[in-house]
């Protein structure tokens, strides 16, 4: 067990630069996701942690221990890869005790180690077997024992569930996490799932083009994104981001509406921003109810600012339905697009005009330029 | 099963037919001419011809001479076989290595496949003659008393390494694109395992390459049987003292400078079935060991 330091660590292939510096100290038996789109840098981040590409400048150290210059085996670590990269000619068996025979450990304790782990792992059925004769699940599993019986300072995976059908790789999710929550070993695990993510990540990188955009436990991202692009990327379906100019009091709305937002910290009057609302955080209120936009009620107190929209389609989920909307008078441009979760059984159609109420706390704004997070208030 | 059908009934007959002809004219023809041919027994002008029986294969087996050439092929074979292979292999694992002028390091290595075998043996000739031969020198500075047309030893080195030579280009394709087709990531994987190099080699390389060797070991041991006559022919005609007379080299002997035509033949038959029988063994109890991916 140990603690994994990468300062301003860079990459470069030739004159391009494809990671910009990433800093992050991953504490000791932590469970660290790194998320991002295909070609964010995320695997080569991993890799070079593993020792399996060149790490161009800046330093990481693995318990205290500078290892860049390190070969892989020196740096006590073992690593899942997405394919599994088991050894086609050797049984379970030997593809678990391979690393262990090299390290030149006695056989009896060789044979306890993958004895422990194919038990946790519910493998013991399958030690003889070759690797072509498992399953998908199975090789998964053989590929996670390979890593456990090596009782390493830390553990590297690289979408190690992406080969796997839907049910399994939730199945193989929980164990996963399990699994890591028993051995305590510190983990660094990356994925383009989102889901898998947040779900067993105790904090999250989130990653963007060859950047950190965001380092902080799931929930703390997923209720203050620092830009567009982490607001985007976490959360599904997507946090809506439409286009806004700031106006006296609120913001102008795609169409020409005004959004009183009463107590709101905003820009100067005539700025653009990005107005940022998640589907689940919108609430429908009745179709028929014609009140005017944003009316202070009779009591006195505020009401929650509301929008009025038009359906364009449905889609039912079953317990939920996604009303895919745009503004009345905007154009149909993808980024006016503004979704709404609706109860399944909603009676929206398409052509209806719903009026939806957002709660102020779960509002986002950006800058529409920089794509970073405007007030902290919000 | 799913099997395309075609309208036509003579078509496919006639697709075929060009590869049966030459199996028949160029294959089947001549080896039953030999078979047939092996139980005769003929005069060296061709003018009377006598049915023998089995006499011209029991001749030729009790044969010394015989004999000698069996040693000689198998010695031959083996070192032929397993150099090209060995330098093969080694210069495949290098060239992987390579992260720059890659092609160009593979064009080069695949040249010498290019040579006919006679102009490959005119070659080695050249080069290690002992009167005037460039490699030949070298030799004697190193103290080597370097006479090829006299000693047996040194003349199979020679015709060894020639045929050898030649053989590495195609042995090295094979094993580039072996090497190829073995994942990256098992490589890293035992990388990370705490393999190093050589370790890797051995214990998963070379395991996985085993269809590729299994494959050059069966191709190879043909080629050093028959394809390896030219270079044989060139550089030591099979001398010195039938030291370097292997079992093809002894067939065209005995038939076409001698004119034993019974003998020859059943010396022929006899060599297929060595060829026949090699290649059975080779994938009866080599191949168990192979794994195919």
């Amino acid at each position: 067990m140990a603690r994994i330091s990468l300062k301003d660590v860079r990459k470069s292939y030739g004159a391009t630069e494809v990671i910009h510096g990433v800093s992050i100290d991953v504490d000791d038996g932590e469970f660290v996701v790194i998320v991002g789109p295909s070609g964010c840098g995320k695997s080569t981040l991993l890799r070079m942690v593993a020792g399996l590409e060149v790490i161009t400048k800046g330093t990481i150290s693995i318990d205290g221990r500078v290892v860049n210059d390190l070969e892989p085996r020196a740096r006590d670590i073992a690593m899942v890869f997405q394919n599994y990269a088991l050894y086609p000619h050797m049984s379970v068996r030997e593809n678990m005790a391979y690393g262990l025979k090299i390290s030149g450990m006695a056989k009896p304790e060789i044979a306890a180690r993958v004895a422990r782990a194919a038990k946790m792992l519910e493998l013991a059925p399958y030690l003889d077997r070759k690797p072509r004769a498992l399953s998908g699940g199975q090789r998964q599993r053989v590929a996670m024992g390979r890593a456990l019986v090596r009782d390493p300072a830390a553990f590297l995976l690289d979408e190690p569930l992406s080969n796997l059908d839907a049910k399994l790789r939730v199945q193989m999710r929980l164990q996963i996490k399990q699994l890591q929550r028993s051995v305590g070993t510190t983990s660094l695990y990356v994925t383009h799932d989102q889901v898998e993510a947040m779900t067993l990540a105790d904090r999250l990188i989130v990653m963007n083009a060859g950047r950190a955009e965001q380092i902080d436990t799931p929930m703390a991202i997923y209720e203050r994104p620092a830009s567009t692009f982490v607001a985007g990327f976490i959360g599904s379906p997507a946090m809506n981001l439409v286009p806004v100019t700031v106006a006296e009091g609120g913001v102008v709305l795609p169409g020409g509406t005004v959004l009183a937002l009463p107590g709101l910290a905003l820009p100067a009057v005539g700025s653009a921003l990005r107005f940022g609302v998640r589907p689940e955080h919108l609430q429908a209120q009745s179709p028929d109810s014609g009140a005017p936009e944003a009316q202070a009620s009779e009591s006195g107190m505020p009401e929650a600012p509301a929008l009025t929209l038009e359906v364009f389609a449905v889609e039912t989920l079953g317990a939920d339905a996604y009303a895919h909307c745009l503004f009345p008078g905007g154009s149909d441009h993808p980024d006016e697009g503004f979704v709404v979760r609706l109860p399944g059984n909603t009676a929206a159609r398409q052509g209806d005009r719903i009026r939806v109420s957002l709660d102020l706390s779960a509002l986002h704004l950006f800058d529409d330029t920089s794509g970073r997070r405007i007030g902290e208030a919000v | 099963m799913n099997r395309a059908t075609f309208p036509h009934k003579y078509l496919p007959w006639l697709l075929i037919a060009p590869q049966l002809a030459i199996s028949l004219v160029f294959f089947y023809w001549p080896a039953l001419q030999a078979l047939r041919q092996s139980l005769l027994r003929e005069d060296a002008f061709g003018l009377k011809t006598q049915f023998v029986g089995l006499t011209n294969f029991a001749r030729v087996l009790s044969d010394p001479a015989y004999v000698n050439s069996i040693k000689v092929t198998t010695l031959f074979s083996a070192l032929t076989a397993g150099l090209s292979m060995g330098i093969a292999l080694l210069l495949a694992v290098q060239a992987e290595k390579l992260v720059r002028g890659k092609g160009l390091y593979r064009v080069l290595m695949i040249w010498p496949y290019a040579v006919a075998p006679a102009i490959a043996g005119m070659l080695w000739l050249f080069m290690f003659n002992p009167s005037f031969g460039t490699l030949a020198l070298p030799l004697r500075w190193m103290g080597v008393q370097w006479d090829p047309l006299l000693k047996g030893n040194q003349a199979m080195a020679l015709v060894v390494a020639a045929a050898s030579w030649k053989q590495i280009s195609y042995n090295f394709l094979f094993f580039v694109a072996g090497l190829q087709a073995i994942p990256r990531s098992l490589i890293e994987a035992a990388a990370i395992d705490g393999a190093g190099p050589a370790r890797r080699f051995w214990t998963i390389v070379f395991p996985l390459l085993a269809p590729t060797t299994f494959f050059l070991l069966v191709v190879n041991t043909v080629y050093a049987l028959f394809d390896t006559f030219g270079i044989i022919h060139a550089v030591t005609g099979g001398g010195p003292g039938k030291s370097t007379e292997t079992l093809v080299y002894k067939v065209y002997n005995d038939g076409f400078v001698n004119l034993i035509l019974g003998d020859s033949a059943a010396q022929s038959v006899v060599l297929m079935v060595i060829v026949i029988a090699l290649t059975a063994v080779q994938f009866r109890y080599v191949e168990r060991r192979v794994h195919y991916g």
